[in-house]
């Protein structure tokens, strides 16, 4: 059984904490079933399911640490494992900026965990990939997709009494479909905790229309476009960002928080005053995870801990906050904020459909690929336009594209922010359709 | 499939633009244990036989076992400390069938021969139940069985036998140095991995290998904090199949370049490279930001080596090629019409490119491949036509070959094999030219220098590269530092644009030690070797912005 219940994961956790002989000592313990099934060219290439249940211990002596993990849980492992760490954590170099362990903490009540996610089954899968390829081979396309569906728990605790224990579920599915003369591509991409929120047939019925219609596509100049990216295409940059606001680098001036001087530009306006950005773990769309300082929307793994709670970002436009590993914040004598685990870009009640109806001229983007630093100090990203890219006239979309390559900071980016329609979930985050003057295309690309 | 547990350690003591997290797979252990010896060959081969068995008697018409021990030993420092040191160890069985003409795959860390029957049994049982969605059967290109033989990367020190004191006083003295040259601040890890690998293939091979990788790398950064602004420059090492004596710094193995500057070959020099590194970062500060328009590129091994990787090697992989990657890295436009026409001019008459997992010291030199089939060389493009793919035993008939390329991969035992890129490197110039004979005869040009920022689109037609160091040259001269810089060309016009190579004598190979591929997805390590090499008119842009 890889997913334990919150008193079964006390129980191992209270048991490895009783052999420790060490100063510190922290345990995490993870367990997850990952099922997945891939296609394409029409046909299912790989599926399958793996379980695992893995138990970390950390032991701590003055500022040396040692990590040892296993996953075996027979009392002599453990002790083993036990032993192991503390081994390890003596043969260490001491860490400088090893930050002593938190005592018990009060982590929110998070549902992030669905039956009907934890309840599937290959044969669910199979049919799920069945309702995706079928109505592409109807129609004479060509389906390419990927479904991965992970059922788990995290649990933390340490010898200074702190115990957190979280149960998840999530469900990623993505689906390229592309004609088969290879004139055209669409995708979609979506991702729930629930899985009854999932209809693959209907999303893939959007890349099945978006491949349909990108075919024969025009080539147009590359230079400054008003652009309405769709969530799928705007939360790649816009995570780049997100994960570019550590304070200590800030700090140290090597970000583009750093500023003319030294210090930070914490407090100054950087976007459009329409920019609103936060995180918050209880979302019922996107519920985080309770413990954060690292681990992903999964928590636990490599978390130190932290309680997550909800935390303004960017308000107004102005840089509201900035992220901490512990070291830092306490030399800074700062509240340690931890990184999100999702964020939410507030924005408004228009639809997809209502952005395009109100643009005169204008490219609809459907996704970015490939997308790579240029340079840190001004987040200047590039990347491409893919499966799906059109043109808008007087509201309405005219005729495909050919893709283009970006050259484009998402700093600059909300700063020329028209409008942002209704946010929907896109990797864990909750993104609006943003509609952007001046977005900066450098090149054509041929690729379909 | 089972799949391992992929822990990805973010943003320790990595390099901004290299890296954005590092997989480590299995258990962590001590780094005493990792010495320790696995299984030994006999018991191995009796555990496979038992697969063999099992997978036979429950109908599967093909079977390969691979018994795999992954290890790896990682080693993170920032500045005067130790950020943290990764010993780790993944041990486990992974079995691939062939039953009702369709692949079937388990895996499992129970390592009995109980654990491996019903592994075997699993993978049958998947296959069966797969097939019910296949078209067409598995066909394999036909392998004969080598028997019972062994391969081992030929290293002169074992990494995981240097003790962690060494490695990490190496990186303090590297880290050191860089601070006193002008460095704000420095990042620099060590990568070793281990694989020991035991193949067995019910058409009777028995193959046990021991190889060895290991990439040392590091970031600096150069900080003005009146003007705002930091630079960054990498080590201009290459991730190599090699141990520990890569880090000797041999003089043997070192190329003068123009401007005092040292290419490394076979033997690097951390702590010279990181003094060079800061001076240089310090200089980027000031540099002169490029003027974009058109010029004529002279581009180092250490950087042409990504531009190989990402406009030939991964366009020229077959799966890609046929769509099986089309939801992910997508497609490829090298498509099979433009092979078969036997005229599609991928470059100029200049460009010859060899697929290979033989060249020594490489990340993709192998004894066999992942299916038991010998380690070989095949041109993919003569004389500027594409004239061959990257295959696999299952791919092999739709090219018209009558064996598999021998590049099948897995990153773990627990991950299944499939297509992934051999060594795919540019054959050298035969006439006699140095890189400083080749910067003579450039009016306008960018010499350019090391890994930088790398971007092309999902058929590989539209790339953008940056690089670590650019000089501008001037009427066959090098006159100054340029900063901002990046290309944009299309991968067929640019590799048309080849027009000089320099000979063997500057031959380094580069290296990627994560590459990834395929959901789930899996990373694996492959070499490009080139000579310095010229490219004419190519749009350069400026990647300056003001935020």
């Amino acid at each position: 059984m890889a997913v334990l219940s919150k008193e079964e994961a006390k129980q191992i956790m209270d048991k490895v904490l009783a052999f420790s002989k060490s100063d510190e000592m922290s345990v995490g313990l993870t367990g997850s079933r990952v099922g997945n099934i891939r296609y394409a060219r029409n046909s299912v290439s790989t599926s399958g399911e793996a379980t695992n249940l893995g138990l970390s211990v950390t032991s701590v002596y003055g500022k040396k640490s040692g990590t040892a993990t296993i996953n075996e849980f027979d009392d002599k492992s453990l002790e083993k494992t036990v032993r192991r760490a503390e081994e390890i954590a003596q043969l260490a170099p001491e860490n400088p900026e090893y930050v002593p362990m938190l005592g018990p903490q009060n982590y929110l009540d998070i549902n992030s965990f669905a039956e009907s996610t934890a309840a599937i089954n290959p044969d669910f899968r199979a049919e799920a990939a069945f309702k995706s390829i079928d109505p592409c081979v109807k129609k004479d396309l060509t389906s390419a997709g990927y479904w991965e569906d992970r059922t788990g728990f995290s649990a933390l605790a340490n010898s200074k009494g702190l115990f957190g224990y979280n149960k998840a579920t999530s469900v990623d599915f993505s689906i390229t479909v592309r004609t088969n003369d290879g004139l055209g591509s669409g995708y979609a991409a979506r991702d729930y905790n629930d899985v009854s929120k999932l209809d693959t047939a209907l999303a893939t019925e959007v890349a099945i229309q978006k491949a349909q219609a990108s075919s024969k596509a025009r080539a147009l100049e590359p230079g400054k476009y008003t652009v309405i990216l769709e969530p799928t295409a705007a939360v790649d940059l816009l995570q780049n960002m997100m994960g570019s606001m550590d304070a200590r680098n800030a700090d140290e001036g090597r970000s583009f928080l750093g500023k003319k001087g030294g210090g930070t530009r914490l407090g100054e306006k950087l976007f459009d005053e329409r920019v609103n950005i936060y995180s918050d773990p209880q979302n019922l769309e996107i519920p985080g995870s309770p413990f954060g300082g690292g681990g992903g929307r999964f928590g636990g793994g490599g978390s130190d801990g932290r309680a997550q709670e909800k935390v303004v970002w960017v308000e107004n436009g102005v840089v509201k906050n900035m992220y901490y590993s512990r070291y830092w914040a306490e030399k800074k004598g700062v509240k340690a904020i931890a990184p999100p685990s999702g964020f939410i870009f507030a924005g408004g009640t228009e639809s997809l459909a209502d952005l395009i109806k109100g643009t005169e001229k204008g490219i609809l983007v459907t996704r970015l690929w490939y997308i790579r630093a240029v340079d840190p100090q001004t987040l200047l990203y590039t990347g491409l336009t893919r499966d799906g890219t059109f043109y808008i006239e007087n509201g309405q979309i005219k005729y495909p594209v050919k893709n283009f390559r970006f050259n484009e900071s998402p700093v600059i980016m909300l700063n020329n922010l028209e409008a942002a329609g209704k946010p929907m979930r896109a990797s864990g985050n909750l993104i609006p359709p943003l509609k952007i003057r001046d977005f900066t295309f450098t090149s054509l690309s041929d690729a379909v | 499939m089972k799949r391992r547990d992929f822990m990805q350690m973010s943003g320790l003591g990595i390099g901004a633009l290299m890296l954005p997290s590092v997989p480590v797979l299995g258990s962590i252990v001590s780094s005493e244990h990792l010495l320790e010896p696995g299984v030994d060959v006999a018991i191995k081969k009796k555990l496979a036989d038992i697969a063999l068995n099992a997978a036979k008697n429950k109908g599967a018409s093909y079977t390969d076992v691979r018994i795999g021990r992954y290890l790896q030993q990682y080693v993170f420092t920032r500045e005067k400390q130790v950020q943290n040191i990764v010993n780790a160890e993944s041990y486990g069985v992974g079995i691939r069938v062939i039953a009702n003409g369709t692949w079937g795959f388990s895996a499992t860390s129970d390592v009995t021969p109980e654990g491996i029957a019903k592994c075997a049994e699993t993978a049958v049982s998947i296959a069966k139940a797969n097939s019910k969605f296949q078209k067409e059967p598995v066909e394999l290109a036909p392998q004969k069985g080598v028997g019972e033989v062994s391969w081992k990367t030929p290293v002169k020190k074992n990494a995981f036998e240097i003790a962690p004191k060494e490695k990490i006083d190496l990186l303090m003295k590297v880290n050191s140095r860089a601070m006193e040259n002008g460095a704000g601040f420095v990042t620099s890890n060590l990568f070793f991995i281990n694989e020991q690998k035991y193949f067995a293939s019910s058409d009777g091979s028995y193959i046990d290998q021991d190889i060895h990788r290991i990439w040392p790398t590091f970031t600096v950064t150069a900080i003005d904090k009146a003007a705002g602004k930091f630079k960054t420059r990498d080590a201009i090492s290459s991730p190599m199949g090699m141990g520990y004596e890569y880090l000797d710094g041999l003089a043997s193995e070192k190329i003068a370049g123009p401007n005092g500057l040292v290419g490394y070959r076979n033997s690097y020099d951390m702590v010279e490279d990181a003094i060079t590194a800061a001076k240089q970062a310090k200089e980027k500060l000031t540099t002169k930001s490029v003027l974009p328009g058109k010029y004529d590129l002279v581009l180092d091994p250490n950087h042409l080596g990504l531009t190989i990787h990402e406009s030939v090697g991964h366009p020229t992989e077959l799966d890609r090629v046929l769509g099986y990657e089309a939801n992910y890295a997508g497609t490829s436009f090298a498509t099979l019409d433009k092979w078969q026409s036997k005229n599609f001019n991928y470059g100029s008459k200049h460009v010859n490119i060899v697929a290979d997992r033989l060249q020594p010291h490489t990340l993709g030199a192998v004894g066999y491949d992942d299916e038991g089939v010998p380690a070989k060389e095949w041109n993919i493009i003569k004389d500027g036509i594409l004239v061959n793919y990257q295959a696999i035993r299952d791919q092999a008939k739709i090219i018209g070959e009558k064996e598999s390329h021998g590049c099948c991969y897995a990153d773990n035992w627990d991950s299944v094999q499939f297509q992934r890129m051999p060594n795919i490197s540019l054959k050298p110039g035969i006439e006699k030219r140095s890189v400083l004979d080749m910067i003579k005869g450039v009016e306008k040009g960018i010499y350019i220098i090391g890994r930088g920022s790398y971007s092309i689109d999902q058929q590989r037609y539209n790339f953008q590269f940056g690089g670590q160091v650019f000089y501008e040259i001037k009427k066959g001269e090098i006159v100054g530092m340029l900063d901002d810089v990046a290309y944009q060309s299309n991968t067929q016009e640019f590799w048309n644009s080849c027009s000089q190579l320099c000979d063997k004598d500057d031959y380094r190979t580069f290296g990627s030690f994560f590459d990834g591929k395929g959901q789930p997805s899996q990373v694996s390590a492959v070499s490009h070797g080139s000579a310095t090499t010229r490219f004419d008119g190519v749009n350069v842009i400026n990647t300056a912005r003001k935020i």
